[in-house]
């Protein structure tokens, strides 16, 4: 496997070899896609509840920050080693670490939009009666969305993206393009999963955003 | 996983810890140095000027979407094996953090302060040096850490594609199946990485005016939150 030359006369991409590839190609976004939404909904699942009793009990955030900020900094790759004598290679290998990284973003920005919500809106709330659930629910969670809504665009682009070094051992998903087209020296599944993970961040980003207006007519303009 | 460090054989030779410590750290050095020269002086003038202020934040959210392994091989294709390419690919992929951080760090600073600096007879490279860059110093260090923390976890993939560092010990150990040696270089760099935040933290708080340092001080957790590795 001898050292490329920048003028080679290797196309890009292959278009024959896409063409009998769809399937697997598919297979692999798949799985791209379904590790994602997981680590994802995991993330929201563990950083809410936690967000929200960090909010109301200051002396659980540097614990919990501390905690998930420290999974946050070690590499994934290494993450993901440590998992394997645990759980072997199979999904939850990828989702547990996907998911602690997930988590530190959103919890962050569940505490930051929590903190922001103005002190005169709450004084209203209580003065219309609301019980503290209630304006939890109602008044706080919503005008906490905007921060929360940023945290998850922030953690969708950043997991899809770590997503393709968990095909280093073999943990499936559009990295094993990139793999592919580097052992067989070979660029177009390089090139076809590198492009497949670019526009589906884009997409998630697009669809997020979309949510965002959905979620908060009031903040169209935003 | 004890025995494993326990045995010397480890500790020597070109396959040896230190070794492949010094090779992981001569990568990431190497990559973050030539990434800061390119990246803080563009955020800054931009965060000075307060112009092309799109640019300078989609730089990192573009970045967050490319991912750092298909960089790696891409080099690796165009320019094939060896250290090289690899430098080259990490460089690139420290810029984003450092230009939006910085960016973001001079256009925060107070225009009440920069409207004193100028009253006071500051010429503008002047001010830029001694007003405003101090008072940016935390975030711009937010950006230095979180660029470094990202080389150091990818200069571990980039073992997959050539020669040295602790992630020969990942790849490596997932190869031949020793689950040992996956665990052991697994857990070194876990390490490397804390070491590198807590050691840039300090030089953070070591290089922050004393003075700043009570306003800013939660500065470091506004950073830019960027992982790709």
């Amino acid at each position: 496997m001898a050292g490329h030359l920048f003028l080679d006369a290797e196309p890009w991409v292959d278009w024959a070899w896409v063409s009998t590839h769809v399937p697997t190609v598919l297979g692999y976004l798949g799985q791209h896609v379904e590790l994602t939404a997981i680590s994802l909904a995991g993330g929201i699942v563990i950083s809410l509840p936690l967000g929200v009793a960090a909010y109301r009990w200051t002396g659980l955030r540097l614990p919990a920050l501390g905690l998930f900020g420290t999974f946050y900094t070690i590499p994934s790759l290494a993450f993901f080693a440590l998992m394997v004598p645990y759980t072997g290679i199979s999904e939850l290998t990828a989702l547990i670490p996907l998911t602690g990284y997930n988590v530190l973003i959103l919890l962050r920005n569940v505490i930051v939009g929590l903190d922001e919500v103005p002190r005169d809106v709450l004084d209203a709330a209580d003065g219309m009666g609301y019980r503290p659930f209630a304006r939890l629910l109602r008044i706080e969670l919503p005008l906490a969305l905007p921060a929360m809504l940023a945290g998850l665009r922030v953690a969708t682009v950043s997991t899809i993206g770590i997503i393709t070094i968990a095909s280093v051992i073999a943990l499936g998903g559009l990295g094993e393009l990139i793999y592919q087209g580097f052992i067989e020296s070979f660029r177009t599944p390089l090139v076809v999963g590198m492009v497949l993970c670019v526009a589906f961040a884009l997409v998630a980003d697009v669809l997020l955003a979309g949510v965002r207006r959905l979620a908060m007519p009031w903040a169209r303009s935003g | 996983m004890l025995l494993w460090f326990g045995d010397g054989a480890h500790w020597r030779g070109s396959d040896g810890i230190p070794t492949r410590l010094g090779e992981h750290l001569h990568l990431s050095v190497e990559s973050v140095l030539i990434g800061a020269v390119i990246a803080l002086p563009i955020g800054i003038v931009l965060g000075h000027y307060g112009r092309f202020g799109n640019l300078a934040i989609s730089v990192s959210n573009v970045g967050r979407a490319i991912p750092s392994y298909g960089v790696l091989v891409i080099a690796f294709t165009l320019f094939g094996f060896g250290d090289g390419p690899i430098v080259l690919a990490l460089t690139a992929l420290a810029i984003p953090p450092m230009v939006t951080n910085s960016y973001v760090a001079l256009t925060e600073v107070d225009p009440d302060i920069k409207e004193a600096a100028r009253g006071m007879g500051y010429r503008e490279f002047a001010q830029v040096l001694r007003i405003e860059l101090p008072l940016a110093v935390p975030l711009i260090m937010a950006g230095i850490r979180t660029s470094a923390i990202q080389v150091v976890a990818t200069a571990t993939v980039a073992a997959l594609i050539a020669g040295g560092g602790l992630g020969r010990y990942i790849v490596d150990g997932f190869a031949q199946f020793d689950y040992t040696k996956l665990f052991a270089g697994a857990v070194l760099v876990a390490l490397l990485a804390l070491a590198t935040e807590l050691s840039l933290s300090a030089l953070e708080r070591v290089l922050v005016p004393r003075g700043i340092r009570l306003l800013t001080a939660r500065a470091a957790r506004r950073g830019t939150a960027f992982k790709t590795a």
